[in-house]
């Protein structure tokens, strides 16, 4: 074990399985002399040299294809966003390509790609470098979309990433990257797919990831000094997702509230409200409640962007509704 | 010509091409009869290309096209017969059914596919071409896309970086002189598509593609060469699709003229007769070759009309590899 | 050998084709890939090449007219090929076993996505819970109506604490603390003229609560009306002290109360016209005769069940009412849902005359005072010295009708003055 920052953790995912196996190489914008943009892949270049550490041209669209084509063929690319508001620019390869070819050729090319980069907002970056994209990926059958919130499950998750034979998807923080937690030494591998109870609680589940999560375990702290006990589930994986152990929680707790980053239409949320209420219906003591950004382009002055984003004093308002004690 | 042509090649070569179109005919027919539906787009006239460039391959090189690839395909080495039954959406099918015309795949001949986003193969054939390097190959990636294609920013990333890391990609652009139904003149800045290649500091040329003997040679030299120096090369393949863009184009944005006038350069129609004038083979010859090739071709037909279409559960496969190391 | 040349489909959308002209004519020979006609579809008029080579020996459909995709639309044949030939083609055509004939393998059935497979269900109607079910509009969240059912409780009885009074799960667990209409007892506070003592605000306990909005909402909702009647408890008591003074080792000592609660039973046993709930669209009949006992606690009142009622002796109903007083002191877990009439009695406590509020979903409650002696006028004129025991029905005017009401008091009345009356 040793204490290791988010950042510190992906690198030694990356470095570790690039250790394991050589077709395993990576490609970014920045990643090799600049040492990344948040200094993720640092030190990959010094260790595995320029054939395996690729700066790529600012071309998202044409090295998330070539990460698509040499995937096709047998190698392992781990292909960096700066960010996923630029990779959307990559979304023709991801969904049209990446996700396809596997179904289009009947098993015959799969696509072992992790296509990973930090997504949501930052702060005081507006409107196009704020985006989330989860749900605009997780509803594309052949993909598989991670979103991390600590520094084990960071690693754990991204090494599984990148021996998994199927286009992941890979999201992390730019706010979280310098976030320490104890790491697991060596080999550790988190499955995909399921999520992990960050606090155990009977009155509320709320679900979150990624960026939400902090946010939930300080609503949850703060709404036990009120007599509410809050459960918070780290989700980690949305596609698969963990329905297992949302619908186990809601069983104990019978009611809901998730709490996500990114606009409120057509999410993950609602996703979950859906198949909560679809499987889980008689256990539900009130309507299942989304806490999510408001449905506008992020404003870049401070105040302006506090009152659209999602907050901890929001998602407390939500269980303070759905527990009946507001 | 630099590179010697055997008689046997000729005739093989002539034999190829009548079999392309044969088969071609045959879909064009198969679609009138509704023996299936969904796009079809036909490459009746640019078999010389298809051709040229097929023989100077080997089983382990890539190849990777569009939407109007069902040649290529077979060229690369899918018999007819599971292009056809994939056309037919049966199980025997070179994707068991579930990509269909547009869709050709084969892991085992290194066809990795056809594709319907015009100009996305490009950059996965960069892909392929990083992978041929990563792993010290000699392989060739030929990707083929059509004149329109060569007007999507993905084809210019990945022009760039094909350039810049020296990854053997044959980039060929089939012009055949309309995207859809807009004559290129209306929707391209420079006269030479291959001139593209001039930003990219990228070999490139431009070449008519109706002479199958003038494809091979300049093909040949091109992928010798690429073998050695993994540089690409951006060749514009001057071509002509006598049918239309797909069997509902009425084709009329082109005189019937124009047609004519490409049609008397048939590849096929000009082989036959130079084999004839070399005495290569006669008159008889050519009717009997173009009988055998009917006859393959109704073969291809008659296993895509009796093969099995898959059980219904085949549609919930392929949507994730289950297992991984 | 005659060929049919069918309607081809030329687009992904084409139905069906128009003939815009013919470019052959009858006995003209026409080669493979020469144009044969012009058809229309949907998108365009298109050329169309022959697909096959021979003389063009009949044309089915003229130009102007329409086809369907894949109908006969010409016949090539042979020289020498005449009528014969060409019918005996389009018959073959028809047939299907030409050359163009679909492929014969059958198309893929419409299937049934497995994730989506769903086994035909049919409602089943739940028998024990038909007490509750109701169609009255009650807002409630799922997993309080799913408990609601399974405890049995009528969720219209039921006070939501949510949103719009919407029933949660809160107020199903607490529903089990309330009960009886009946009216609580009243502690009387002494209050000094003058007093300077401070007044205190004392919490409202859960159960306080619940009895608050309970009762509140059972008086607003039933219209009761109120019939008041007296008896004679002469030979009762006498029945009474002789059951007592005749009682076994480990018989129970019989109350007054437990007496009338048997007389109750046979009497609804006999109007089950009182034993009745008002459901808002129809009005529940209840099968079996559970009596309620409003009991008082420290904290608050109760109305345990004695089930089946009427099929007890008084003995059984003094050892299972001494049972379940005994668990209301100690707090323990009993039935206080599937009454179907309660009974109130102050009558220990010297309360000569009461009403009380109904229980719901009940349709009436029996409020019973003290016996007390009162001189009295009897059948012959003469005046006599009896204990008279009053009791106060409550009924719910939208299901039981004054004369309903009186009929039952009177037979009530009649099994409590002639207690033998109740054994025939």
């Amino acid at each position: 074990m040793a204490e290791l920052s988010i950042r510190e953790a992906l690198g030694q995912a990356m470095a570790e399985e690039m250790r394991r196996d050589p077709d395993v190489f990576l490609m970014g914008e920045e990643v090799a002399e600049y040492d990344g943009a948040y200094k993720v892949s640092k030190g990959l270049l010094a260790e595995f040299g320029a054939k395996r550490v690729w700066d790529s041209p600012i071309s998202e669209a044409g090295f998330t294809g070539l990460g698509v084509g040499a995937a096709m063929v047998g190698l392992r690319p781990i292909i960096e966003m700066m960010t996923w508001n630029f990779g959307i620019q990559g979304f023709d390869q991801i969904i049209n390509h990446a996700a396809k070819m596997l179904y289009m050729s009947a098993g015959q090319f799969n696509v072992p790609a992790v296509f990973r980069g930090p997504n949501g907002a930052a702060h005081m970056l507006a409107a196009q470098h704020s985006q989330s994209v989860e749900h605009m990926l997780a509803t594309v059958p052949g993909l598989k979309v991670i979103s991390i919130s600590n520094a084990a499950d960071g690693k754990g998750l991204l090494k599984s990433a990148i021996r998994d034979d199927n286009p992941v998807i890979f999201l992390e923080s730019e706010m979280m990257y310098a976030q320490k937690c104890e790491v697991p030494d060596g080999e550790y591998l988190i499955p995909i797919g399921k999520a992990r109870i960050e606090r155990e609680g009977t009155d509320v589940t709320i679900v979150a990831w990624n960026k939400t999560l902090p946010l939930a375990a300080e609503a949850a702290k703060a709404l036990a000094e009120e007599g509410i006990s809050a459960e918070v589930i780290d989700l980690r994986t949305i596609q698969p997702m963990d329905e297992e152990a949302i619908f186990k929680s809601v069983a104990k707790t019978n009611r809901l509230v998730v709490a996500e980053e990114g606009w409120p239409f057509a999410t993950v949320g609602t996703h979950i409200t859906a198949r909560v209420q679809e499987e889980m219906f008689d256990e539900l003591d009130a309507p299942v409640v989304r806490v999510a950004n408001d449905f506008v382009s992020m404003p870049y002055a401070e105040h302006l962007e506090h009152a659209v984003v999602i907050t901890a004093e929001k998602i407390i308002a939500a269980v303070k509704k759905v527990t009946y004690s507001a | 010509m630099a590179k010697g042509v055997s008689k046997d090649q000729k005739i093989d070569f002539y034999k190829q091409m009548l079999l392309f179109r044969k088969f071609e005919e045959k879909v064009g027919q198969a679609y009138t009869k509704q023996k299936f539906s969904g796009f079809c787009h036909l490459h009746i006239g640019q078999e010389a290309l298809a051709v040229g460039v097929q023989q100077n391959l080997r089983d382990d090189d890539y190849m990777i096209s569009g939407y109007r690839s069902h040649t290529q395909a077979i060229g690369k080495g899918i018999a007819p017969e599971s292009v056809m039954a994939e056309l037919f959406g049966k199980v025997d099918g070179c994707a068991r059914g579930k990509g269909g015309s547009m869709h050709m795949f084969s892991k085992e001949k290194n066809f990795l596919g056809g594709h319907g986003i015009v100009g996305g193969q490009v950059p996965i054939a960069a892909g392929v071409g990083f992978a041929i390097r990563y792993r010290g190959g000699d392989q060739v990636c030929i990707c083929y896309l059509g004149d329109a294609a060569a007007n999507q920013g993905q084809f210019f990333e990945a022009l760039n970086m094909a350039a810049t890391w020296n990854l053997p990609v044959l980039f060929i652009i089939e012009n055949n002189r309309y995207g859809m139904g807009t004559d290129i003149t209306r929707t391209t800045s420079v006269e030479k598509l291959s001139e593209r290649a001039l930003g990219f500091a990228m070999e490139h040329s431009t070449e008519d593609a109706l002479d199958v003997l003038n494809v091979y040679d300049h093909v040949g030299k091109i992928v010798e060469k690429m073998r050695k120096d993994k540089k690409p090369h951006l060749y514009e393949a001057l071509t002509y699709r006598f049918r239309g863009h797909s069997v509902s184009d009425p084709g009329s944005y082109r005189t019937k003229e124009e047609v004519e006038s490409y049609r008397a350069k048939d590849s096929i129609l000009k082989l036959g007769e130079q084999l004839v004038a070399e005495k290569i083979a006669s008159e008889e010859d050519l009717k009997a070759w173009g009988k055998e090739i009917k006859e393959r071709v109704k073969q291809a037909e008659a296993f895509a009309d009796n093969a099995k279409i898959a059980d219904v559960s085949e549609a919930w496969q392929h949507n994730y590899v289950d297992t991984h190391s | 050998m005659a060929v049919v040349v069918e309607m081809p489909k030329l687009s992904d959308t084409m139905e069906e084709g128009g003939i815009a002209a013919w470019h052959k004519k009858v006995g003209e020979m026409v080669e493979e890939g020469d144009l044969l006609l012009e058809i229309e579809t949907d998108k365009a008029t298109m050329e169309y090449e022959s697909p096959e080579e021979g003389i063009l020996l009949r044309i089915v459909k003229d130009a102007g007219s329409k086809s369907a995709l894949n109908a006969p639309i010409c016949v090539l044949g042979e020289k020498g090929e005449g009528d014969k030939e060409v019918d005996a083609a389009l018959a073959a055509f028809g047939s299907g076993s030409s050359e163009a004939a679909q492929p014969s393998e059958e198309k893929p059935a419409a299937a049934t996505p497995p994730q989506t497979q769903t086994t035909q269900t049919q409602a089943v109607p739940v028998a024990a819970a038909a007490s509750v079910a109701t169609n009255k509009k009650v807002k409630a969240s799922p997993l309080a109506k799913k408990m609601a059912a399974s405890k049995g409780i009528d969720l219209a009885s039921v006070n939501g604490s949510g949103p719009n009074g919407r029933v949660i799960k809160r107020d199903i667990e607490s529903y089990n603390v309330a009960g009886s209409g009946s009216a609580v007892s009243a502690v009387a506070a002494p209050m000094a003229a003058g007093s300077v003592i401070a007044d205190q605000t004392l919490p409202v306990s859960m159960m306080r609560g619940t009895i608050a909005k309970r009762l509140t909402s059972a008086k607003n909702d039933a219209p009761h009306f109120y019939l008041n009647r007296s008896v004679n408890m002469s030979t009762l008591l006498s029945w009474r002290k002789d059951l007592n003074a005749k009682k076994r080792e480990g018989d129970p000592k019989v109350s007054v109360n437990d007496l009338v609660v048997m007389a109750v039973a046979k009497a609804l046993r006999a109007h089950p016209a009182i034993n009745v709930s008002w459901q808002g669209d129809h009005i529940l009949q209840r099968g079996n005769v559970n009596v309620a006992i409003a009991v008082g606690t420290d904290t608050g009142l109760v109305t345990p069940v004695i089930p089946n009622t009427d099929l007890l002796g008084v003995r059984q109903i003094a050892v299972i009412a001494g049972e379940l007083i005994g668990k209301v002191k100690r707090n323990e877990q009993v039935d206080y849902t599937s009454g179907t009439f309660t009974i109130s009695n102050l009558g220990m406590f010297g309360i000569e005359e009461f009403t009380a509020i109904i229980n719901p979903p009940q349709g009436a409650i029996l409020a019973v005072g003290a016996a007390v002696a009162r001189p009295w006028v009897g059948a012959d004129g003469t005046i006599e010295v009896q204990p008279r025991m009053s009791m106060t029905l409550s009924c719910d005017h939208r299901v039981i009708d004054g004369v309903v009401g009186a009929k039952f008091l009177k037979t009530l009345s009649s099994f409590l003055e002639n207690p033998l009356g109740m054994l025939v």
